[in-house]
């Protein structure tokens, strides 16, 4: 790909800047996906009453258990026991007592399944929507976009994103239930039977919530630092493995570790803050729980003491703090929660709003072809933003099946740039192109495309076989047809060569095809689907002039209905072209025919002219030799 | 499940890395030699770690200490209330020794703040530091290792050691030291318990061999779904990524719709195995739920009933409500931590794998410096008698002799498979020859330092690798402190000026990903420029031309000329104009020399290389579909 990746073409997929204290965004996100997620209708308000009848039967163990040591207790205040019916009772409600405690675990741990079940359920559920539509959406996003964002910055947000956003439905939104209905229900249950000690074993509540707020503003900022600077060091790792050959023939080895440790320090820096940051915050937490169950532990005694509340209501009261001691220790997860996914679910709705640049017109029609005939009238191009490389400017030209046009010209000149123009890669910023008299910006991609084949210069591997590589447009078609396109783009001998065939396995882990091979598999791959206008964009560089010649043979009588463009640097590709275009800083400065150019010279034109010389100049000299 | 990679000693290291499929993230079992290695990284750390296991203790006796605090104001300091004697004293004694016990009980509580910071904070910092140490370890070990390794090896393969399995042994250490505290933990409950009451104790404590029974039972099974959904993870992620990387492929041959219904497929199988896995690790929630209601319960009667007796303090019960609560956490946490431990291994194995990947191509204790050579500045380079391949048996160059005088500029010449590429690694030592020696100013290579050897030979690669960067540095590279005026100097020399001052930001314009914003020419261009400003007596250039346009290519022609006085030039190229600027052509054919002389000379000859010539073509590329017919 030769086209800028800073360039901003015009469109409307243009990256909102970057997130940096962007709180509301955040906040918009949670909200969004809070949304979302109440859009499960059934499962998430089961999920909200089972967490409601767990906390219920929670708070119902502590009295039980209250209950059940004031029956022990009563008892044994009626000093000796001589009674042995009240004996016979206070056995009887002991046994009540410890069948409803079980019963009430029972109940509460069917509860707990149900609702964490529930909220897995939806998170999933939700996590494989929000994958799909996400996955829907960069494949449509234009190559406009795809040039200005890093791969790896698609791949974390698919990935990790997601992830944070998934996550946040069961740790954030269906905790927060349970921690809301826990203590909310509790405090209201016992400081209805003792508003100050009721009250006390809450007390600890607002002080962690304050904790916890103070631990998500810190710590949000330093993961998204330590995000970036991760995101840096992957970089420098990933570059230094992929250049070892560079690494090595500069034995630049103590560069690249200084670069290294260098970074690896810089993460460390965020990632210690943030430990700090966290268990400074989970510790006081804990601290001022412990603070509130030692006050209700002093007034409780005091109040025991004066026989206002019985040693069975003070164990009530001491029980229902260890209710709360899990849900506060999940306070800084949930809140840990919250700050990942505003981060990732910002990310996330940044590329999902997107709406793609390049996309059909309402209700525009199928692509109708008859001679193919492809003209461009005075177009011109340009990515915003990046001034004078890859922009084009008056192109006119016309070109119709049975045809071929070569372009020509220094590099940034221009001539990927109008490969890219056909099948609407990008849109033009001026003059129009037209395929059969049909502007292909009023047409639908799909059918422009499928009419359009562009051999690139770089070929992309998929981790498949051979077969489906060359198949890669036409899944499942036949393989006689995959096998002619492969000996059309001279490929064939070779794979038939390889002990699996068409069977064996390319790209990472498989077979790696040298350069010329990979541009022949390009070149199989649009044959196959057989487009009417097909632009080989310098896709012969690796390949040697005489398969080429070859390739230009088979290619012959397909030819002839066909509209070909040939981009490339070597003149013997495209000296037999109808016509062929010189370009230069992105305008056509000669045009004609291989011996039309040759008869040009002149201090003004002869480019072409010189071109060849150069090129050929080699071989003429040798052929006047003998 | 195929084996594990398995650790071999440094001697027999493996040739390529094991696979890392999902299949692997659990290792079979306990590796002592992982463990032994593992402990090595922790040494510089072991103060760190001892006081941090100290703190855990400690932090752990508070947790067992707050029940019985609770006890003591039950049993004594309430009772005292009602304990005969006159109303009033009674009262002011109960509440004194209720104040006492509070007074312990905060003491207890900052003890367990103290120790609860500390040993979370000293853990997870000593943990940050072992990943930090684990990965340079990794990432140095690479850079020494032969290329022949890393050849064979994906970048995504190492990546995904230098990250994941680094951080799964960092996990692992945290989880290990908390483990020590659940444990502790474990035994100190039981120990309490059975010394508070030793019958109550015993039917107690009866709940946890049938949890024990369950969780045997149930782990396996849960094991397998929960690899299952990571597995079904990493093939939803990888799918995604190579669609990514692909997207450009995908949109040209239209492929969204089938991309997509191929993908939601695999995101189903991933949203289906998830819930599996959800489903088998919930079901112990009502499981250990029941079990702790049925341990409250055995306390409710059995401890009811001996109150009645009077043979048991009501304390003494709520002390055991307060443990059974807490009783199943260290349980749950302990069976986690095997899995932990588990995956640690299968991770450790992955790591001590890289680690022991041999360095093959090494400097000799007493290896020279090139540069401190008297002559070997003039960069004459000689190859004797030289064999050499990547397969044992296979040989790619053979019985390789020829030699370049000093500022002699060289041109090899022959088919793809030759061995033009490999000459040129040779010289800079990449690989260790099989026969025959390699000088450079008259000295063996593998008698000179590396790092010598970079600085006397500069080299521009077939393919033009970029770093992230700006402009400038990635010209300076290696050479950070090379001036401004210096970088220019060498992007005029090769013709790559223009285009950089039209950058937005010229010099300074940061190049995206390896450079994607520049055409492949552009690139090649700036990797030339690289190479010029080291300013290295021997400039190697491996087909750094091949993308480049005629014009451009006469500019670095030009350039070419003026750089290489006073340099010796090696050139692998395959377009006649290139080679004609040599002193000398060298045709190599299947591993052997087979012609060499000037342009002419070899034209007179009437060889390969008149042939090749007289095909009137101007590139050599490809040679053997053409030489066959």
């Amino acid at each position: 790909m030769s086209t800028p990746a800073d360039a901003i073409p015009a469109g409307t997929d243009t990256l909102v800047p970057s997130l940096n204290g962007d709180y509301r965004r955040g906040v918009n996100a949670l909200w969004r996906v809070l949304r979302m997620a109440l859009a499960y209708r059934v499962r998430f308000p089961a999920a909200v009453l089972a967490v409601i009848g767990a906390a219920i039967f929670q708070l119902l163990i502590p009295r039980f258990l209250g209950a059940a040591i004031d029956h022990a207790a009563s008892m044994l205040a009626v000093a000796g026991g001589a009674d042995a019916a009240a004996i016979a009772a206070a056995k009887s409600a002991l046994i009540a007592s410890a069948l409803l405690v079980l019963g009430t675990a029972v109940m509460r741990g069917i509860f707990t399944l149900a609702h964490n079940y529930l909220a897995e359920s939806i998170g999933q559920s939700f996590g494989y929507e929000l994958r799909l539509s996400f996955f829907e959406k960069l494949q449509r996003l234009s190559f406009g976009y795809h040039d200005r964002i890093h791969s790896g910055d698609l791949i974390t947000r698919g990935m990790l994103d997601i992830e944070g956003v998934r996550r946040f439905i069961e740790t954030g939104i269906m905790r927060l239930f349970q921690l809301a209905v826990l203590i909310g229900l509790g405090a209201y249950l016992y400081m209805g039977q003792d508003l100050i000690l009721g009250f006390l074993c809450v007390s600890f509540v607002p002080f962690a919530l304050w904790r916890g707020v103070v631990f998500r503003l810190k710590v949000r900022a330093l993961w998204r630092e330590f995000q970036e600077r991760m995101s840096v060091l992957t970089r420098i790792m990933e570059e230094n493995l992929a250049g070892i050959r560079v690494v090595r023939a500069f034995s630049a080895q103590r560069h690249e570790m200084k670069k290294f440790d260098d970074w690896q320090r810089r993460t460390l820096e965020p990632a210690i803050n943030m430990v700090r940051v966290r268990y400074f915050n989970t510790s006081m937490m804990t601290f001022s729980y412990f603070v509130a169950m030692g006050l209700v532990l002093w007034f409780g005694g005091l109040r025991v003491i004066d026989g206002q509340i019985t040693i069975g209501e003070l164990t009530q009261f001491l029980v229902f703090m260890t209710v709360l001691q899990m849900p506060v220790r999940q306070v800084g997860m949930v809140i840990n929660g919250y700050a990942r996914a505003s981060v990732s679910g910002a990310r996330m709705f940044e590329i999902l709003d997107l709406e793609p640049a390049i996309r059909d017109r309402d209700g525009a029609p199928q692509l109708k072809i008859s001679e193919a005939a492809l003209a461009f009238e005075n177009v011109s191009f340009s990515y915003q933003g990046f001034a004078s490389e890859h922009t084009v400017e008056g192109i006119s030209f016309a070109v119709k099946a049975g045809q071929t046009l070569g372009i020509v010209g220094p590099p940034g000149s221009g001539k990927s740039t109008i490969a890219h123009l056909i099948p609407r890669f990008y849109d033009v910023t001026g003059g129009r192109i037209t395929i059969d008299g049909q502007d292909i910006r009023e047409v639908t991609l799909d059918s422009l495309r499928a009419q359009v084949g562009v051999v690139q210069q770089d070929t992309f591997l998929f981790k498949t076989e051979v077969r489906d590589n060359v198949s890669y447009g036409e899944p499942g078609a036949e393989d006689d047809r995959v096998v002619e396109a492969a000996d059309t783009a001279q490929l064939h001998a070779y794979v038939a060569g390889l002990p699996e065939g068409y069977d064996t396995l390319v790209g990472e882990r498989g077979l790696s095809l040298s350069g010329g091979q990979r541009q022949r598999l390009s070149i199989a791959r649009s044959v196959l689907l057989a487009p009417r206008v097909i632009v080989f964009d310098d896709s012969t560089a690796a390949i040697d002039a005489g398969t080429e010649l070859r390739i230009r043979e088979a290619l012959k009588e397909l030819n002839r209905s066909r509209a070909t463009i040939i981009i490339s640097h070597r003149l013997s590709s495209l000296m037999h072209a109808d016509e062929i275009l010189f370009l230069e800083d992105g305008r056509i400065v000669e045009r004609g025919t291989h011996l039309e150019l040759l008869a040009q010279d002149g201090p003004h034109f002869g480019r072409y002219r010189r071109l060849f010389d150069l090129q050929m100049g080699a071989a003429r000299e040798n052929a006047h030799a003998r | 499940m195929p084996d594990s990679a398995p650790i071999r000693p440094a001697a027999a290291a493996p040739k390529k890395l094991g696979a890392r499929g999902g299949e692997e993230i659990f290792a079979k079992s306990v590796d002592p030699r992982v463990l032994m290695r593992f402990f090595g990284f922790l040494r510089p750390y072991r103060f760190m770690i001892v006081i941090s296991i100290v703190a855990v203790l400690i932090f752990t006796l508070t947790q067992i200490a707050v029940p019985l605090v609770i006890r003591y104001v039950i049993d004594t300091a309430l009772p005292a209330a009602t304990a005969g004697g006159a109303a009033e004293s009674a009262r002011a004694g109960a509440v004194h020794l209720l104040g006492l016990a509070v007074a312990v009980f905060f003491a207890v509580v900052l003890v367990n703040y103290a120790s609860n910071y500390c040993q979370q904070i000293w853990v997870a910092v000593t943990a940050e530091r072992v990943l930090i140490d684990l990965r340079r370890a990794m990432y140095g070990h690479l850079q020494r290792v032969s290329l022949s390794f890393m050849d064979r090896t994906q970048v995504g393969q190492l990546m995904s050691r230098l990250q994941g399995d680094v951080g799964s042994l960092q996990e692992f250490l945290e989880s290990s030291i908390f483990a020590i505290g659940d444990l502790a933990l474990l035994i100190g409950i039981i120990f309490v318990l059975l010394a508070m009451d030793l019958e109550l104790g015993l039917l107690t404590l009866s709940v946890v061999p049938i949890l024990v029974l369950v969780r045997a039972i149930w782990l396996p099974a849960a094991k397998r779904a929960f690899v299952r959904a990571r597995e079904t993870s990493s093939i939803v992620n990888s799918a995604l990524a190579e669609n990514i990387n692909g997207v450009r492929t995908v949109q040209e041959m239209t492929r969204e719709g089938f991309n997509f219904d191929a993908f939601r497929e695999k995101a189903a199988e991933n949203l289906r195995t998830h819930l599996r896995a959800t489903r088998l690790a919930q079901v112990m929630v009502p499981t250990v739920d029941t079990l702790t209601g049925a341990a409250m319960a055995i306390v409710i009667m059995v401890g009811g009933n001996r109150v009645l007796e009077g043979t048991l303090e009501i304390g003494v019960v709520v002390a055991f409500l307060f443990y059974v609560q807490r009783f199943f956490d260290p349980i749950r946490s302990l069976t986690m931590q095997y899995s932990v431990m588990q995956q640690a291994m299968a991770s450790g194995q992955r790591i001590f794998e890289v680690l022991d990947v041999p360095v093959e191509v090494q400097d000799k204790p007493e290896a020279i410096d090139l540069m401190k050579v008297r002559g070997a500045g003039d960069g004459a380079v000689e190859f004797r008698n030289v064999t050499f391949g990547y397969v044992p048996g296979l040989p790619i160059l053979k019985n390789v002799s020829f030699s370049v005088a000093p500022g002699e500029t060289v041109a090899l010449v022959g088919p793809t498979g030759s061995g033009k590429t490999s000459t040129m690694a040779l010289l800079h030592r990449f690989y260790d020859i099989w026969e025959g020696q390699v000088l450079i100013g008259g000295k063996d290579v593998r008698d000179l330092q590396q790092e010598s050897l970079g600085r006397h030979i500069a080299m521009v690669l077939q393919e033009p690798f970029l770093f992230t960067g700006s402009v400038i540095d990635n010209i300076r590279y290696r050479e950070e402190s090379t001036s401004r005026e210096a970088v220019e100097r060498a992007a005029r020399a090769v013709g790559a000026h223009d285009f950089i001052a039209r950058l937005p930001q010229g010099y300074d314009t940061v190049l995206g990903q390896r450079g994607v914003n520049l055409s492949i020419g552009q690139r090649q261009l700036l990797s030339f420029a690289r190479a010029i400003v080291v300013d290295a007596g021997i400039l190697i250039l491996d087909e750094a031309t091949a993308s480049v346009d005629s014009f451009t290519e006469r500019q670095i022609q030009t350039a070419l000329e003026k750089t290489l006085v006073g340099r010796t030039g090696l050139i692998i190229a395959h377009r006649l104009a290139t080679i004609r600027g040599a002193d000398r052509i060298i045709v190599l054919q299947e591993g052997r020399i087979v012609e060499q002389g000037t342009h002419r000379e070899l034209l007179a000859l009437g060889g390969l290389y008149h042939r090749l010539h007289a095909m009137n073509v101007a590139s050599f590329d490809d040679l053997p579909e053409l030489t066959t017919e």
